[in-house]
């Protein structure tokens, strides 16, 4: 049996003027899948995912996420999916339950499921003694798991992580991969940035972009027998050394 | 003469009317010429310690030295003496490249002629840009500006508050490359990153947790008191084999590395059995720096 894609993406390119951001990027990613999107700064990452996303329109291609097509169901695409970056995810000035309800509603979650997620979300987190604290003065591995979390309240057929785990320390970092394990495990499909070439192993598939393309794709096991590499590390030094263009 | 020594230093902010230890009982030295890397986290207190070193703020109690002048009676002196890059770019975004080198020059009573020897490695890189506005340059080479910035007055201490976050693998590994060839110029570096990896480029480490020293020696000494045996495992489905070992009573700690799980077991023949389970490849491993900052958070919450 043929695994079900859920993001499906044909020669997909943005132009800026004579700049291609992203310039033709082709792949697939299945159901359940954690999937790696590497790449230098300036590589056409977060253009590409901003296209995925629903976000911004792109100069031409094809791409699907969810079985909505970007050009045409952008707004579906946003219902549909999760989305997560460790620069901004939760609202600092609410609490931590303002902020569940806020983004189930959002997401249009009745009320009776908005209680029922906001009691299993405190309880799955241990953050019932916190419900009505400021998420401000929440410790950063805290705020993370909690917006991971927030981040698919909706079940998602899709999350998209942009850089989730940056500054946060080793075990906390190792608890958040787990909580993206057990999605997986239960068929939520996790799309995810990272520059800690650690977690690139953690991945399913990784891709490797390069000056707008994707140079690599593949397991983190074949990658580094195709580069003749003993860690993901030096098959994205060899990979991103090649850049020609300035970054960001 | 000793570079920078801390003793006892300690440091408390009200938050959230609540008080929070930013920097607990801090103390170590720094030898003149050494590169010293100040390893842990968001909220170990790096940014704290160095702003109380470089005279930016008070400590609450505890005593600081730099180049041989204390941070609260004689900051003027350090001042002149050290160089500082923040975390956060803090050029003048509407200058340009070479207004900014050029106001910091003068502000220190210097010019770019006289240190130029000093920055041509790193300014050479950001040179063909020199007419353009701070605020229009790249992540990269706004670090480049700000680092030649931070050494126009040929500092004796240097200060870089997490100059790699957020930045990536090979601009990483370029950024060391440029303090590498800066100590041989004899910079004393202190350079604070949350990137475990680069413990290893450092002449000697101090590793930081919510305001405490974990630990302070060279990377291999380090490395060296980690006493535990250290086990890799690998298997087809690593989030079963990972709940799987949880579940073990035999096993003390497993937590994910890479492409293994790295595993310390109470009883081997235990984790040899759910090896055999799984079909799993298993073998012992040297730690490296982040198995060893997990150990010491551990022992730390069990002492707490």
């Amino acid at each position: 049996m043929e695994r079900e894609k859920v993001i499906e993406v044909k020669e997909l390119t943005k132009k800026y003027g004579d700049f291609y951001a992203t310039n033709a990027i082709t792949f697939d990613v299945y159901k359940g899948e954690i999937f790696g999107f590497l790449g230098a700064n300036g590589a056409g990452k977060t253009t590409a995912m901003r296209m995925l996303c629903g976000l911004s329109k792109p100069s031409s291609g094809q791409a699907t996420v969810a079985g909505f097509d970007v050009f045409h169901n952008p707004d579906d695409i946003k219902r549909n999916i999760g989305y997560m970056s460790q620069k901004f995810s939760l609202y600092e000035d609410l609490t931590v339950k303002e902020n569940i309800r806020f983004y189930s509603g959002i997401y249009g979650l009745s009320s009776k499921q908005i209680i029922e997620k906001t009691t299993s979300l405190l309880s799955k987190l241990h953050l019932e003694e916190e419900k009505n604290t400021l998420v401000k003065s929440l410790p950063l591995g805290w705020k993370q798991k909690l917006a991971f979390s927030i981040a698919i309240v909706h079940n998602p057929a899709i999350v998209f992580l942009d850089e989730p785990t940056g500054g946060v320390d080793p075990i906390t970092r190792r608890e958040f991969w787990e909580m993206i394990y057990e999605a997986s495990a239960r068929g939520t499909t996790i799309f995810v940035t990272t520059h800690y070439m650690d977690e690139a192993e953690y991945c399913n598939r990784v891709s490797i972009m390069v000056d707008g393309c994707i140079e690599a794709l593949d397991t983190p096991i074949n990658l580094k027998k195709q580069f003749n590499a003993k860690t993901m590390d030096d098959v994205f030094l060899m990979l991103a050394r090649k850049a020609k263009r300035q970054a960001d | 003469m000793i570079a920078v020594q801390a003793q006892n230093i300690t440091k408390k902010f009200l938050q959230n009317k609540s008080e929070v230890i930013a920097l607990n009982d801090i103390s170590f030295d720094v030898n003149p010429g050494e590169l010293f890397g100040v390893i842990g986290p968001d909220g170990a207190g790096k940014t704290t310690l160095f702003r109380i070193l470089t005279s930016l703020i008070l400590a609450d109690s505890g005593l600081a030295k730099v180049d041989g002048f204390d941070v609260v009676t004689q900051y003027k002196d350090i001042r002149k003496r050290v160089g500082y890059m923040p975390g956060r770019f803090s050029l003048y975004q509407d200058l340009t490249v070479e207004e900014n080198l050029n106001f910091f020059a003068t502000i220190f009573n210097t010019s770019i002629a006289e240190n130029y020897e000093l920055i041509k490695d790193i300014y050479e890189q950001i040179a063909p840009f020199k007419d353009r506005r701070a605020g229009q340059l790249s992540g990269g080479m706004k670090q480049k500006l700000a680092l030649s910035c931070a050494l126009i007055h040929r500092p004796s201490v240097l200060f870089l508050d997490e100059p790699t976050t957020g930045v990536d693998a090979v601009s990483r590994k370029e950024f060391w490359d440029m303090l590498k060839r800066l100590k041989t110029q004899g910079i004393t570096i202190l350079v604070s990153t949350p990137y475990m990896d680069e413990a290893s480029l450092c002449d000697r480490i101090a590793l930081m947790q919510k305001g405490k020293l974990l630990g302070i020696d060279t990377p291999d000494e380090i490395l060296n008191q980690f006493d535990n045996k250290l086990w890799a495992i690998k298997a087809t489905d690593m989030y079963s084999l990972l709940l799987a070992l949880r579940n073990d009573p035999t096993i003390n700690h497993a937590y994910p590395f890479g492409e293994y799980h790295h595993v310390i077991a109470n009883d081997e023949n235990g984790l040899k059995l759910l090896a055999n389970k799984f079909n799993a490849e298993l073998k012992i491993v040297q730690p490296d720096i982040e198995d060893c900052f997990i150990a010491l958070m551990q022992d730390e919450t069990l002492s707490a």
